[in-house]
């Protein structure tokens, strides 16, 4: 084992030492690993108050904190995790990292605009973080009217500008990866021998540069009722308050899609390369990505039925619901035929993957409950969304990306990380995950509503077990903290393409050069053509 | 409803059983079965298959338009409450729920209803967006401010069930919960009987009519600077830009609070907004009170409400 020799050629990483040249980097890994490490500030903060909620919620009487501070602690949970690690977490971070290399690009298309992007979410972060700070916000994540904007006291506008400013970080990030993809693919590098990777970062962007500015109005309204007392959602001043829910939820659900398609596009990438196959019905999975991403903007009143929405609308939105279903479905059956006769290996980021598989598979299916109108009546607003949402978000998205972070890391840092411990991590975020989760389905179908601070006392076991879940996933989520930051030193010298997987940011060093090719690579093959070059695992 | 949520709940739940085992089955069989031999070693090619992809694709969707159809029939009878129904009016403010029977009974996080009957709640709430949800009965509906929203439910044991604020609504949320208190017919009425007071809601409304003054511009006959009340509710109004609108509960409110927004035909825009001057309760009284105004005049009414029957529409001696 080679662990003390340093990577010797230059590369982008020890081309320049100065804080000047990070924070004025327009190299698109740089800003990768400035997103890598301001969203892992912020999914520790959220991680922090997930950890104060599961305390809270040992005992059914609301005895650690106040009402009002249990309150906060739930909202920042939520739009710690939503709009700060879960939304860029993928795209901005693991994105950024691969989209140019990918395609066979230098960088992307607009390198300052990138820089901009990074900054712009810094600055929406510490918006948010001086709102906490400075005594938090309680209106939860979702910030409904009228109840914040006519009734809450806490830091709503502040949080609410954080949100706001982040946003365009989404919109420029997603308009520098579409014009990257249109303009900056080498030479030979077809729409259809893209990575399945590029194709969801591409179906993300759309989402993103379309469905913010919506969000980003709302949130404007509801600063200018609070201050201004300009009436659009309060009934007194002559509003709807129902009006921002669609609004809010014109966003938040494609939002949803912004989260999981990159996490769906990072296990493409996995199942092929821990298969060494392609993925099968690449098209299919290419097209479904866009598919989801267009009829995902129309099946936002699923979170309305009780709303005093028309029957008739939750109808329709019903029906969509089920449509966007199926291709997400059918995405999870692709991807276990593409095991079929593969050469699977069980390294950790395949690990990852697996436990993806399994956990999205009940967060999807659990979804049929809620889009199902009659049944949602009762579930609505229980710990059963709950349940339901983590499956998908953290289940689905962190998953991916957690094994999204371990595939490419040799390439991000040219070193390896211990296997064992990232095995056992894997397996740890797994059992925890479930024992966390899976107890609030049964919470939820007993009626247990969601955001409460008190319950009744019938229902502490489960929350106990939840709560014990809870510890176990905190501890799975830090011991890679651990071994990746020790693997930065120690860990063993990666090579240029230490799985022998396809793909174009492979072929380059680890970690790659500041453009990264030293020649434009020419693409003479669709993605994963694993069978032609055998040779190369050797 | 209940049992029938709980059908399709079923159904789902074993559907997901189902996908779940014969997928992660899959996963672990061919895990183990290709499991990687030697460091050199691809999979097998196989681009796709354009049968099989449409069949794993036309399954599913036939599955979920069945769970659609299932689904959304069952919705439709939770949102359509029956003819006969025993009304109760429902308030919601930061952190209570107040309860008013037509009678003239008032409660606080206590709803007391008869076993075997069909109750609809008619629900507004007096500051921010509420949520009543009963568990038991898998029913839940939001509460509005501004607003009224609908939902019923017939109780078939009798029991005390728990009642919870299910929409977030700050600080004691979760502290804004009661019970409903479903009793055997003989017992609510015992219950009915004890204390009532200070008279059914819809004489508490017309002693509102008469301290508001609406009386001086709303008369019996139409000798009245506004329009008469008398047999308003629920009759088609003509407004001033020719449209018509049905004199629901909403549009009585709106009348009250908002005079303006919809102009009855023919009347000078004089009535002064009562937004503010009533309370929700207020307003839901003055409600009761012109519902009861059929045909006779206004001094007929008030006999306590028979509770199996639709108290809405009470009978006249
Ligand atoms: C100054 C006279 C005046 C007073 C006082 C007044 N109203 Fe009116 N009201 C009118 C007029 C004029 C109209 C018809 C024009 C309109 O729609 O505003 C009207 C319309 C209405 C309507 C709609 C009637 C329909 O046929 O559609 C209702 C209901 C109503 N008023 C209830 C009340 C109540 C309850 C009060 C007391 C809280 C009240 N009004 C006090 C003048 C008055
Ligand atoms: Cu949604
Ligand atoms: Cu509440």
């Amino acid at each position: 084992m080679d662990t003390a020799t340093a990577p010797t050629q230059t590369n982008y990483i020890n081309v320049a030492h100065t804080a000047k040249s990070w924070l004025l980097t327009r190299d698109h890994k740089r800003i990768a690993l400035l997103y890598l490490i301001s969203v892992s500030v912020f999914f520790m903060i959220g991680g922090l108050f997930a950890l104060l909620i599961r305390l809270e919620l040992l005992t059914p009487a609301g005895d650690l904190f106040e009402a009002e501070t249990y309150n906060k602690v739930f909202t920042m949970h939520g739009v710690a995790m939503v709009f700060f690690f879960l939304i860029p977490a993928i795209p901005a971070t693991l994105g950024n990292f691969l989209v140019p290399l990918m395609i066979g690009a230098k960088d992307l298309a607009f390198p300052r605009i990138n820089l901009l992007s990074w900054y712009v979410y810094v600055l929406g972060g510490l918006f948010t973080l001086a709102a906490v700070i400075g005594g938090g916000v309680d209106t939860g994540w979702t910030f409904y009217t009228p109840y914040s904007t006519a009734a809450s006291n806490t830091h709503v506008i502040l949080t609410g500008l954080g949100v706001f400013i982040s946003g365009f970080s989404s919109i420029l990030t997603g308009f520098n990866f579409i014009v990257t993809i249109h303009k900056m693919r080498a030479p030979g590098m077809t729409w259809f021998r893209l990575p399945l990777f590029v194709w969801a970062s591409y179906a993300t962007s759309l989402i993103a540069i379309l469905g913010t500015p919506v969000v980003a109005i709302a949130i404007v309204l509801v600063a200018l009722e609070r201050t201004l007392h300009i009436g659009v959602f309060d009934p007194t001043l002559g509003g709807d308050p129902v009006l921002y829910q669609h609004l809010f939820w014109f966003y938040s659900h494609p939002a949803v899609y912004v989260m999981v398609l990159p996490a769906m596009g990072v296990i493409s990438e996995l199942i092929a390369a821990f298969t060494r196959k392609e993925i099968f019905g690449y098209k299919f999975v290419a097209f479904s990505s866009l598919a989801i991403a267009v009829i995902g903007f129309f099946v936002w009143g699923h979170h309305m039925y009780v709303s005093s929405q028309s029957a008739f609308a939750g109808l329709v939105f019903s029906f969509l619901t089920y449509l966007v279903a199926v291709p997400s479905a059918v995405k999870v059956f692709n991807w276990t035929a593409t095991l079929y006769r593969g050469s699977i290996s069980y390294q950790a980021p395949m690990l990852y993957a697996f436990g993806f598989l399994g956990l999205f598979l009940i967060g999807g299916l659990t979804g049929l409950f809620l889009g199902a109108l009659g049944l949602d009546v009762h579930v609505h607003d229980t710990y059963f969304v709950v349940a339901h949402f983590h499956y998908v978000m953290v289940g689905g998205t962190i998953m991916a990306y957690l094994g999204g972070l371990h595939y490419w890391w040799p390439k991000m840092t040219g070193r390896l990380y211990n296997e064992g411990w990232a095995k056992f991590a894997a397996l740890m975020i797994f059992v925890g995950f479930n024992l966390t989760f899976f107890p609030q389905f049964l919470l939820g179908y007993m009626g247990m509503p969601r955001r409460y601070h008190m319950y009744p006392e019938e229902w502490q076991v489960l929350n106990v077990l939840s709560t014990a879940g809870a510890t176990i996933l905190g501890v799975g989520y830090f011991i890679p903290t651990i071994y990746l930051l020790w693997s930065l030193k120690k860990g063993e010298v990666a090579g240029d393409n230490p799985w022998g997987a396809t793909g174009l940011e492979w072929q380059t060093q680890s970690p790659p050069v500041t453009e990264n090719f030293p020649v434009t690579p020419v693409v003479t093959e669709p993605a994963y053509a694993y069978a032609h070059q055998e040779k190369r695992f050797a | 409803m209940a049992p029938q949520v709980d059908a399709l709940y079923f159904f789902l739940v074993a559907l997901t059983a189902f996908f779940t085992l014969l997928i992660s089955g899959l996963v672990v069989y061919f895990a183990i079965k290709y499991r990687r031999r030697s460091k050199d070693e691809a999979g097998v090619p196989i681009h796709g298959n354009l049968r099989l992809e449409i069949t794993w694709t036309v399954i599913p969707l036939i599955i979920v338009l069945f769970i659609f159809g299932w689904s959304a029939k069952l919705f439709f009878t939770m949102a359509r409450p029956p003819a006969d129904t025993l009304d109760v009016y429902v308030v919601g403010k930061q952190w209570m729920w107040k309860f008013q029977h037509p009678d003239g009974h008032a409660e606080v996080n206590e709803l007391h209803v008869p076993v075997g009957t069909s109750v609809k709640l008619t629900m507004t709430s007096q500051d921010v967006i509420h949520d009543v949800y009963i568990p038991d009965f898998r029913v839940k509906a939001d509460v509005l401010p501004g607003r009224y929203t609908h939902m019923w439910f017939k109780a078939t044991k009798p029991g005390r069930y728990r009642l919870f604020c299910a929409e977030y609504c700050g600080t004691n949320h979760s502290g804004m919960v009661g019970w409903v208190v479903v009793q055997e017919r003989a017992e609510y009425q015992k219950w009915l009987a004890g204390g009532a007071g200070t008279g059914t809601m819809a004489q508490t409304g017309e002693k509102l009519f008469k301290d508001l003054s609406c009386i001086t511009c709303h008369r019996e006959d139409t000798t009245g600077r506004g329009p008469t009340l008398i047999g308003l509710y629920g009759k088609a109004v003509t407004l001033d830009d020719g449209n018509s609108v049905e004199a629901d509960e909403a549009y009585l409110r709106e009348s009250i609070v908002n005079p303006r927004a919809k102009m009855v035909s023919g009347f000078q825009p004089i009535m002064p907004t009562f937004q503010g001057l009533v309370s929700e309760e207020g307003l839901l009284q003055l409600i009761e009170y012109i519902k009861s105004l059929r045909t006779a005049p206004s001094n007929a009414t008030g006999a306590p409400a028979a509770p199996a029957a639709a108290p809405a529409t009470p009978e006249k001696k």
